[in-house]
């Protein structure tokens, strides 16, 4: 891992810190572990910090700290032993997958050669793991589609993809949180809310939680969706 | 409690209300949205004596006109160099007026700028999220967008007599603009020459212009092979560069993360001034080291302050202005040899 870290100057007002160039599980594990570190003792001037695939952006107040003196001051975190600080939450989401709810579930059965039945398998089966938030408020990209399901993107975006949709592209899936334009494969329909309307706790996942699927009848999504 | 409707005559489209924008919530994909230009969000507030970030309204090119059905309020009204017709009487933007029960005030795009704030003096109720009533425009999220037919209460109208008049105005945005920025993050994955095109050619503002950004014309910027970088985070001012080779610069409502490569990020004060250019404006970008970005953003906002400050004056109301003038014109007119 010689080279990294890589810290980059963004404007005046951020510090991207980056830990490889590829994805991959241990490049991940230190970028949620400086986030960690970060939250826990948040150098001066530091307003907040932004997890992603590979690295972490930290945006700071340029009145109060500049890049030089912000990038010392992580070089003493990155020092710190992993230790404790990394315990995953797993969280629990729950899926219908109706065939009127799941409309792209035939044509990713017939491209991975899966039955239908198969492919809810394989989506239950994975090992997800938040690694990023974007696009839009509440959308969580998860790691952990099983290769046998992966598929492309389509080669254009669906509009008007409805919100609680559970959408896959290639080793990533998401469930969407607004009614909004995808190009991925809407695979299900999931009564849980991503934005939880808790002041406390406005987001289900933080960057790092594991999730896990779980198979719900529609009554179930009918139930949930009266409760908002 | 006094309180005031304003009832909504018509109004463009992005048309929104807009606090200072939800900040520490990027990592959850949520950006601050709040004003396109944050200095004229601000002085609106300032000039009826309401704090910094108080709810207020964004115009768009499109205008907005309100009429009072109930109840009298003071009005400040910042931005570009955007106009009003205030019951009948044309002012210029940038002053404070009262608008009193069957008065109408309408808010339309003068000679500059694509953005303009309404503030009122007293509470805008409207929803909020995460605290905040910024808009994200994309899920209405917030207080939301504004349309014709609704009407929009104010709690705690007061008059401020003594804000009344005009305030202090910028002068119109300068053509070509110059925008600063930091290279990077990811110059180095451009053809070599893009960085110079980047600086040394002009750019012009594409008709493809909202909340989120604005998309660039001008020379293409080719990417090597760079189109599948691991998806980072972005930030407001990140010029961003598609496979196509064109340009665009995020703004308020921008995504959290992407995966475009970035030839360069924007000081943080240029995005206020850059929001206000409209479709056809020329724009030249200086690239300028982190240091120096540092500097010229704390010199940036101090003289930012020291405008904000001055709109925040009170110049007191008609008689006192009077007096004060008296004073001055007699004082002046004592003096031997004047006049």
């Amino acid at each position: 891992m010689s080279g990294w870290p890589r810290f980059r100057a963004v404007a005046d007002h951020a510090l991207l810190v980056s830990f490889g160039d590829e994805i991959s599980d241990a490049v991940s594990a230190e970028v949620l572990a400086l986030d960690r570190a970060l939250q826990d003792t948040p150098p001066g001037g530091v307003t907040e910090c932004i997890p992603a695939m590979v690295n972490l952006l930290i945006d700071f107040d340029p009145l109060e700290t500049d890049h030089a003196q912000l990038q010392r001051s992580v070089e003493g975190l990155l020092g710190r032993p992993l230790d404790e600080r990394l315990q995953p939450t797993e969280r629990v989401v729950e899926v219908c997958y109706d065939p009127d709810l799941a409309p792209d579930l035939t044509a990713v059965a017939e491209t991975t050669g899966l039955s239908p039945d198969e492919v809810i398998e394989a989506h239950l089966s994975g090992d997800y793991q938040v690694r990023m938030y974007g696009f839009a408020p509440g959308y969580a990209y998860m790691s952990g589609v099983p290769k046998a399901l992966r598929v492309p993107r389509k080669p254009a975006a669906v509009r008007e993809v409805p919100a609680g949709s559970v959408i896959i592209a290639g080793g990533q899936c998401l469930v969407t949180t607004l009614t909004m334009p995808t190009g991925w494969s809407v695979i299900g329909r999931s009564p849980t809310r991503i934005l939880t309307d808790d002041a406390e706790h406005p987001f289900l996942f933080d960057v790092g939680d594991r999730v896990r699927f779980v198979r719900v009848a529609r009554a179930a999504l009918a139930a949930e969706r009266s409760d908002g | 409690m006094a309180e005031a409707r304003l009832r909504v005559e018509a109004a463009g489209p992005h048309v929104s209300f807009q606090d200072a924008g939800r900040f520490g919530w990027m990592r959850y994909g949520v950006p601050a949205s709040g004003p396109m230009d944050r200095v004229a969000h601000t002085a609106a507030s300032l000039a009826l004596g309401q704090p910094a970030g108080a709810t207020a309204v964004e115009v768009s090119m499109g205008g907005l006109t309100l009429s009072c059905r109930a109840g009298v309020v003071s009005v400040a009204v910042c931005g570009g160099g955007f106009q009003c017709d205030h019951d009948g009487t044309r002012l210029e933007g940038w002053s404070v007026m009262r608008l009193d029960a069957g008065q109408t005030l309408t808010v339309r795009a003068g000679g500059w700028g694509s953005w303009c704030y309404l503030a009122v003096a007293g509470e805008i109720v409207c929803d909020r999220w995460l605290g905040h009533s910024a808009t994200h425009a994309a899920s209405g999220l917030g207080g939301g967008r504004i349309a014709a037919g609704q009407e929009i209460v104010v709690t705690d109208a007061r008059v401020c007599e003594d804000r009344e008049g005009a305030l202090p105005a910028p002068r119109p945005l300068a053509s070509p603009l110059r925008l600063a920025a930091v290279a990077g993050p990811q110059e180095a994955l451009f053809e070599s020459g893009a960085l110079d095109l980047f600086t040394g050619e002009m750019f012009e503002v594409s008709p493809a212009f909202d909340r989120m950004g604005l998309r660039l014309e001008g020379p293409r910027l080719a990417t090597q092979d760079a189109l599948s970088i691991p998806s980072e985070p972005l930030l407001r001012g990140a010029v961003q560069v598609a496979g196509d080779g064109v340009a665009s610069v995020l703004l308020a409502d921008h995504q959290t993360t992407g995966g475009y490569p970035k030839i360069a990020t924007l000081l943080s004060t240029e995005t206020d001034r850059l929001a206000q250019a409209r479709p056809g404006d020329r724009l030249r970008f200086e690239l300028v080291e982190p240091d120096e970005a540092v500097r010229r953003v704390r010199k940036a906002l101090s003289e930012r302050r020291a405008l904000l400050d001055e709109i925040a004056v009170p110049r007191g109301t008609f008689s006192q202005r009077l007096l004060s003038s008296n004073l001055i014109s007699g004082v002046t007119n004592g003096e031997p040899g004047a006049g």
